[in-house]
């Protein structure tokens, strides 16, 4: 029997077991969202905005670690969904974008609402396909699904032309499909990890730095497994945070620009560096000079070999998945007697402590005003540690990642390599519908949190209570951070002017919301709002407006040329 | 130190796959000398040539990059073997009066051929490495220049060594 490609498209998604698709109508996906309407198995995620549907379905992703899928129509409809797509391929998450296109025929004739979708999201997704002919379609989307998933994962978007969706073909959905282009290396070179075993092993001052790669890897167990096995200390990126329980006293904050001055220090300062699913970036190695004037060797997992040797250059590079390398790794270190130079470790962690003695995290937690610090480690409290918590793009933002402890996995979500303001609320709905009994908060500003303010909206309609947290200064705040340190205090277009009443803006949409203005209403107003089981609570705390984040790595500067909050 | 290196790509013969190449060069701030592309015997694959300038860091990225596209099916940097490398340049001169006899020897000289022939115009059809091509250009007066076309090089390794699936 022969079905039409709308049809074709609904069934893939079904065979694939999606669960959401977050999406927008638009003239060239009636006929699919004719075939949304006549099932019930995928459920359709009706957003205000295309940006807000990719970012939904990458929260859904990060939180759960399948597949996101988001649905959009020709034109606007994909360019408005750019900016989720290449907050989606930064951080590596697995999604499917589907987007409508001009009829085949119209395709080059500058049609109505027509874009060269495939052309303006080449350099910002993993893959994309545009389909030509309904034969070919649910086989591209099969091959969507699976280069999404597997090796690095990444965004793909499937460009469908209105026509293909009328056009009519027998379906099969391939149960598998093989590229013979693509066949991404998952197994770790094993005389490269017997070399990483025996560096590991010579270390005085070892250190193990890891990224977002641990968690799409789900090697959160090995890793654990392995900083017990050694002993020694660890640190993560902001997009590693909760693979290894930040709780925990092997762990040393977070590191790069924003991290720990004991966490940087043993970065700068190691002998043997193991990198585990992280890339060096700018934001993490700061001065690349600076970082390689001293001496250590790096040993460096990755699943992606361009991301080795690309910044800093790599003395044992091991391309495979993480989970299985460091399986091979903790097994080749179990077979071995030798534990290690125990004593140079013990002088390491005698250091560490030193620096760790610094605190440098201490805030003036006497304020009469509210320090936005305050807010975060009310907020982890009182969850218990155990929300799910997504974040926008700012200083709240690095709040969050400093004073809330994540202790496992998938539980922090947040745009880390594009840094995209309005990512949070959009994200925190992904996850909500993805774990409708868990706790998610979204940590945000006054600033991010009007990028998408609209999503308030998609919330009422499908019931999802989130914890909107706004560390309300009045300020967007890194941005007036840096104009204070390295532009003379010249606050170029950095104020936020006309505020909203959030309150009234949040109950105009259907919600609750509450304004907190003094420290002592902090811990109360949270307990209320989470015991609102049922109810968005939109908590604007005004905070702080010059607050700043310590410590600080400046830009071009070395790790280790930290300003910290008691040098000011 | 940025050295001259020639890479070669097997990649699927599919629409937009010289976009993606092309594309990845520019947004990673690549230099691109030159770039032939055209279908192989098995008509679902192109060999593309690549001529680009970089230090051993750089065209190592680049390596890599282009075998992370998902359309690339092998990629192999010549330079790290010995290569012929050959490149195809047509150009119309100048052949008028005495110029017409210079012309033909010229082009003699540098094992051209004469493709074509008008009453004032030869079209010399020459095929060597690009060193040899700018040479030729370099012993004609440039005034009998009229046009020139080259197809940027192409490059396959010497002996046993094969790129092939």
């Amino acid at each position: 029997m022969e079905i039409t490609g709308a049809e074709i498209t609904v069934r893939c998604l079904q065979e694939e077991g999606v669960e959401f698709a977050f999406g927008y109508p638009g003239g060239a996906v009636l006929y699919i969202y004719d075939e949304i309407f006549k099932q019930n198995k995928v459920k359709h995620v009706l957003v205000r905005h295309e940006q807000a549907a990719v970012h939904a379905a990458d929260g859904y992703a990060r939180a759960t670690g399948r597949v996101g899928v988001a649905l959009v129509t020709s034109g606007p409809g994909a360019t408005n969904a750019v900016t989720g797509i290449a907050t989606a391929y930064m951080d590596s998450i697995p999604m499917v974008i589907l987007s409508g296109q001009v009829p085949t025929p119209a395709i080059g004739l500058d049609a109505f609402q027509e874009v060269d979708t495939v052309g303006i999201t080449r350099p910002c997704v993993k893959h994309n396909f545009l389909v030509k002919d309904v034969k070919d379609l649910a086989v591209t989307i099969k091959k969507a699904f699976h280069i999404a998933a597997t090796g690095r994962p990444g965004p793909v978007l499937v460009d469908i032309p209105k026509d293909i969706t009328t056009h009519l073909t027998a379906f099969e959905y391939p149960k598998s499909v093989t590229l013979r282009s693509y066949n991404p290396v998952t197994v770790g070179h094993p005389m490269q990890i017997k070399k990483a075993v025996k560096l590991l092993l010579s270390a005085k001052r070892p250190f193990v730095y890891t990224g977002g790669g641990v968690i799409l890897s789900e090697a959160s167990g090995q890793l654990n497994k392995l900083i017990k096995l050694l002993g020694v200390p660890c640190t993560s990126t902001l997009m590693g945070l909760g693979a290894y329980p930040e709780t925990d006293r092997q762990f040393l904050g977070m590191l790069g620009m924003h991290g720990t001055y004991e966490a940087n220090m043993a970065m700068q300062h190691c002998d043997v560096l193991l990198a585990v699913g992280a890339r060096f970036d700018d934001r993490v190695i700061g001065n690349t000079e600076h970082f390689n004037s001293e001496k250590r060797q790096i040993i460096h997992i990755d699943i992606d070999p361009s991301s080795i040797s690309k910044r800093v250059k790599v003395d044992v590079p091991i391309v495979g998945s993480v989970a299985q390398v460091l399986d091979e790794l903790i097994k080749q270190l179990q077979a071995t007697k030798d534990r290690g130079d125990q004593a140079a470790l013990k002088t390491w962690w005698t250091q560490i402590e030193l620096w760790r003695s610094k605190d440098c995290m201490k805030y003036d937690r006497s304020s009469k005003i509210i320090k936005p610090q305050y807010v975060v480690e009310k907020l982890y409290e009182v969850t218990k540690g155990d929300a799910y918590v997504t974040s926008d793009v700012g200083q709240h933002q690095m709040w969050a990642a400093q004073y809330y402890k994540f202790d496992k996995p998938r539980r922090w979500i947040n745009s880390g390599g594009l840094g995209t303001m309005g990512f949070g609320l959009p994200a925190a709905m992904g996850v909500k519908l993805a774990f409708p009994k868990a706790n998610v908060a979204c940590i945000t500003g006054e600033a991010s949190i009007q990028m998408c303010i609209q999503e308030l909206s998609t919330c009422k309609q499908y019931h999802l209570p989130l914890k909107i947290i706004n560390l309300n200064n009045r300020y967007m705040g890194m941005v007036r951070q840096w104009q204070q340190f390295f532009h003379g205090n010249r606050y170029s277009e950095s104020y936020m002017d006309a505020l909203p009443d959030f309150v009234k803006l949040a109950e105009a949409y259907g919600h609750v919301g509450m304004r907190i203005e003094k420290p002592s209403d902090v811990e109360g107003a949270l307990k209320e709002a989470f015991k609102l089981k049922d109810q968005l609570v939109f908590m604007d705390f005004l905070t702080d407006q010059t607050e700043n984040v310590f410590p600080m790595v400046p830009g071009g500067k070395g790790l280790s040329e930290m300003i910290l909050a008691e040098d000011l | 130190m940025a050295t001259r290196h020639i890479i070669s790509v097997l990649l699927e013969n599919e629409a937009g796959a010289l976009s993606r190449v092309s594309g990845l060069f520019s947004a990673r701030g690549y230099n691109i000398e030159s770039l032939t592309v055209a279908p192989t015997e098995d008509a679902t694959m192109s060999r593309m040539t690549i001529v680009t300038r970089g230090t051993e860091e750089v065209v190592e990225q680049i390596v890599k990059q282009l075998n992370k596209l998902i359309e690339v099916v092998k990629v192999l940097d010549l330079n790290e073997g010995s290569h012929i490398e050959r490149e195809l340049m047509l150009v119309k001169v100048k052949a008028e009066g005495k110029l017409r006899e210079e012309m033909k020897r010229m082009s003699d000289i540098f094992r051209g051929r004469i493709i074509d022939v008008a009453d004032s115009t030869y079209t010399i059809e020459l095929t060597g490495n690009g060193v040899k091509l700018d040479a030729f250009l370099e012993a004609l007066d440039p005034s009998a220049i009229l046009e020139t076309v080259r197809t940027g090089a192409c490059g396959i390794g010497r002996g046993e060594r094969v790129l092939k699936v």
